[in-house]
């Protein structure tokens, strides 16, 4: 062996680690466990670390800084309750792919299994949530470990990585080396499509003559929206993007026909149940996107699927042509074949273009399936996100909690570009917005950051307001405040009754002495003609160094259309003008 | 359809609980289930026997492949393939079943590996119908105990799982 540098300890050695690995953030909060790590954190300036005041909110603004920027995400909590505070976060994480390594504290090796104060088996907790787990059982493999665990995360389709540190191991000593790369013969995800399946697929979508782009968030995670983009363009399909795919592709295009799926508009449901050529680009056929999957299958078409992860093609949905890769490079490999070898099929097809199919959308359209009564009197929570929308230009960060709200931001909140949009789509974790919009602050400290939120899930990490005090973080909430939890409320309504068990939210903060008690700026809007300037105020210059708390008392009754009430198919929406 | 499944694995710790772990949250049937290391220190082979839908088993198969600390997966049921199962049988053994017992044995070809004054332990490797076939010859009074080790599975002629 060469020479090499003193040994250092454990604890250095993880934060050294996080330095080789770029990282600018690390959110947490220390205990026992993982003193030794803190130690070495207050040592050091390359990353800053970001206090919460709950471990789920580490979590989240972790997960929020990857989904804002598309690097790994890192948060570090500390053994036992740090630990089983982090799993909502960390499932909440796992659902939507998001990258990202969560550092947990464990007690000593020597007393692991011993129930020991504050220990709980993390890896056990974890493994049904998390893409892999570690516990570190030797310093020597602390470093292989780490890198490994940034690996695992990023690539294929990315997930969260536990990493689990008995404290005993932060304080052992071993000499550092960091592996420059990472061989795994267990784990190789697959880049590239396969060629000959990639051309079929391209002759069926030439000769489809109602064709349809279904693009989910496997097109923002996989840095895809552009060459999206340029391909549907080229192609001249309509294209939906389902919740967590917003953003990667412009929803003001005329090409764009909204979200689908239980909330999606009527022609996006209406294109996807009737096309004969479906193009299903980084998304995964949910139950809320795809509804009743026996009606969906009433009718014939040919199912194209493109998606990094091999298990996510047929499982709810038989699929024709199966295209494992990462999708922004077949959708680019598609591009050059378009100008390439399938150059003279296209310009063969432009003289018959999808006019009949386009005639049809622009019907369904027509319906206007997003209109919504507009009042003098009391202030429709759809009309406060597209002011927002008008304010901020449409270039903010949304985040979101989940609920009515978080439909009505997807629906009304065009968003143009991808990593604008961040909600907990497939867990559906009430609370995330909050953490969220500071972990997109973070990431973005110039960008206006908006956490469209309603007084139910604020109240799930309201604790947070202290978190964006201290490092000053000046985002604007707009909490939509009907006094219910919303969405728990429209079901009662139209499937039990009227009976509203338990969703009524009595007994709620003054938010504007709540905000102002944190030290921030809160506004109450209780008419519909405050809302444009009390939003126009909230993100003047004057304010914008603040954090501002506007919470506008919005219509009780207002209801999220359009509908597929659960088990029905996607034809079989409730509008608005329904009722 | 019934399906055996052939894996191998990094033999770590908690390896065997992802497996086991992926079956019942995604509520897959698992019938049995037997893991041990190879020759190769590192690695451990499962062999899963498991039932299902075509779709089903394509599933599983992409779970677990999934896994990161699986290495390799194949379901031995798309070519042809070896199976057998260890069973050890406690039976009685005092007078006329003496013999008896010695017989059926004999005639699934068996071995008593233990002898005692009222009982015998019978060793027996098959397929696993033929030990189910084995204990319903038995008459069910005379079983006293029975242990089973789940299918072990290997591919016939070149089909070889190795990393």
């Amino acid at each position: 062996m060469e020479d090499r540098t003193p040994p250092i300890t454990g604890a250095e050695i993880l934060i050294r680690c996080l330095h080789e690995e770029n990282v600018k953030f690390v959110f947490g909060y220390p205990g026992g466990a993982v003193l030794n790590i803190y130690d070495e954190i207050f040592k050091q300036d390359k990353f800053k670390h970001v206090l919460v005041r709950h471990e789920q909110a580490a979590v989240h603004a972790a997960d929020a800084f990857s989904r804002a920027t598309g690097t790994v995400g890192v948060a570090l909590v500390t053994s036992g309750p740090g630990a089983t505070n982090a799993v909502t976060g960390i499932a909440t994480a796992y659902m939507d792919s998001i990258p990202m390594v969560i550092i947990s504290g464990q007690v000593p090796s020597p007393v692991i299994g011993m129930d020991a104060f504050q220990e709980v088996d993390m890896v056990g907790i974890t493994r049904p949530c998390v893409k892999h787990n570690f516990l570190v059982k030797d310093i020597k493999e602390l470093a292989a470990t780490m890198k490994k665990a940034f690996y695992i995360a990023a690539t294929g389709r990315p997930g969260p990585v536990v990493v689990d540190v008995p404290k005993d191991i932060t304080a052992q000593l071993a000499h550092f080396d960091y592996p420059k790369s990472v061989e795994l013969r267990s784990y190789s995800p697959v880049v590239k499509g396969h060629s000959g399946q990639i051309k079929k697929a391209l002759k069926l979508m030439l000769e489809a003559k109602r064709p349809m782009m279904y693009t989910g968030g496997g097109i923002v995670l996989g840095d895809a929206a552009e060459a999206l983009t340029k391909l549907s363009r080229t192609l001249g399909f309509p294209v939906t993007n389902t919740l967590m795919g917003l953003g990667g592709y412009p929803a003001t295009d005329k090409q764009f026909v909204g979200m689908l799926g239980m909330h999606g508009t009527y022609e996006a449901n209406m294109s996807m149940q009737d096309c004969d050529v479906l193009v299903a680009v980084g998304a995964r056929f949910d139950d809320r996107v795809i509804g009743n999957p026996g009606h969906f299958f009433s009718k014939d078409r040919t199912i194209i699927h493109i998606d990094v992860d091999p298990s996510s093609i047929s499982k709810r949905v038989k699929v024709d042509v199966p295209i494992v890769g990462h999708v922004q490079s077949v959708l680019t490999e598609m591009i050059e074949l378009l100008d390439g070898e399938f150059k003279s099929t296209l310009q063969a097809r432009q003289d018959a273009p999808l006019q009949a199919w386009w005639k049809q959308i622009d019907e369904w359209r027509g319906r206007k399936c997003l209109n919504y009564a507009k009042s003098d009197l009391v202030i429709k929570p759809q009309s406060v996100v597209e002011k927002l929308w008008e304010v901020t230009k449409g270039d903010a960060f949304i985040t979101s909690d989940v609920g009515q709200h978080q439909m009505w931001a997807a629906q009304y909140y065009k968003f143009d570009k991808p990593r604008r949009w961040i909600n907990s789509g497939g867990l559906g974790t009430m609370g995330v917005g909050l953490p969220y919009a500071m972990g997109a602050q973070l990431a973005h400290p110039d960008a206006q950051v908006a956490c469209i939120t309603g007084e139910a899930s604020i109240q799930m990490c309201i604790q947070e307001l202290s978190t964006c005090k201290q490092f000053h973080l000046p985002v604007k909430v707009v909490n939509l405040n009907n006094r219910y939890m919303g969405m728990v409320r429209q079901w009662q309504e139209f499937f039990y009754g009227n009976r509203y068990s338990e969703s009524y939210m009595d007994a709620l903060p003054d938010f504007v002495k709540l905000a102002e008690a944190y030290g921030h700026v809160g506004f109450k809007i209780e008419k519909p003609s405050d809302v444009e300037a009390v939003l126009k105020e909230a993100f003047s210059p004057a304010l914008k160094e603040r954090m501002v708390f506007m919470d506008f008392l919005t219509d009780q009754s207002e209801n999220v259309f359009p509908m597929v009430p659960n088990g029905k198919g996607l034809s079989e929406m409730i509008l608005a003008e329904d009722l | 359809m019934k399906h055996i499944i052939s894996l191998l694995m990094e033999n770590e710790a908690g390896a065997l609980s992802r497996v086991a772990g992926l079956f019942s949250a995604r509520a897959y049937n698992i019938e049995s289930l037997t893991v041990a290391p190879t020759e190769d220190a590192t690695l451990s082979r499962m062999t899963i026997v498991t039932s299902g839908s075509d779709d089903v088993i394509e599933q599983i198969i992409k779970q677990l492949n999934k896994l990161v600390d699986v290495v390799k997966v194949l379901d031995l049921n798309d070519g042809r393939y070896i199976e057998r199962e260890l069973m050890l049988v406690k039976v009685k053994a005092t007078g006329a079943l003496r013999d008896e017992m010695k017989r059926l044995c004999d005639i699934f070809r068996g071995r008593i590996i233990d002898v005692a004054d009222s009982s015998y332990t019978i060793e027996l490797t098959g397929t696993g119908s033929k030990l189910d076939a084995f204990l319903e010859t038995l008459d069910k009074t005379a079983i006293l105990e029975t242990v089973r080790t789940g299918a072990s599975g290997i591919g016939r002629g070149d089909r070889i799982l190795k990393v």
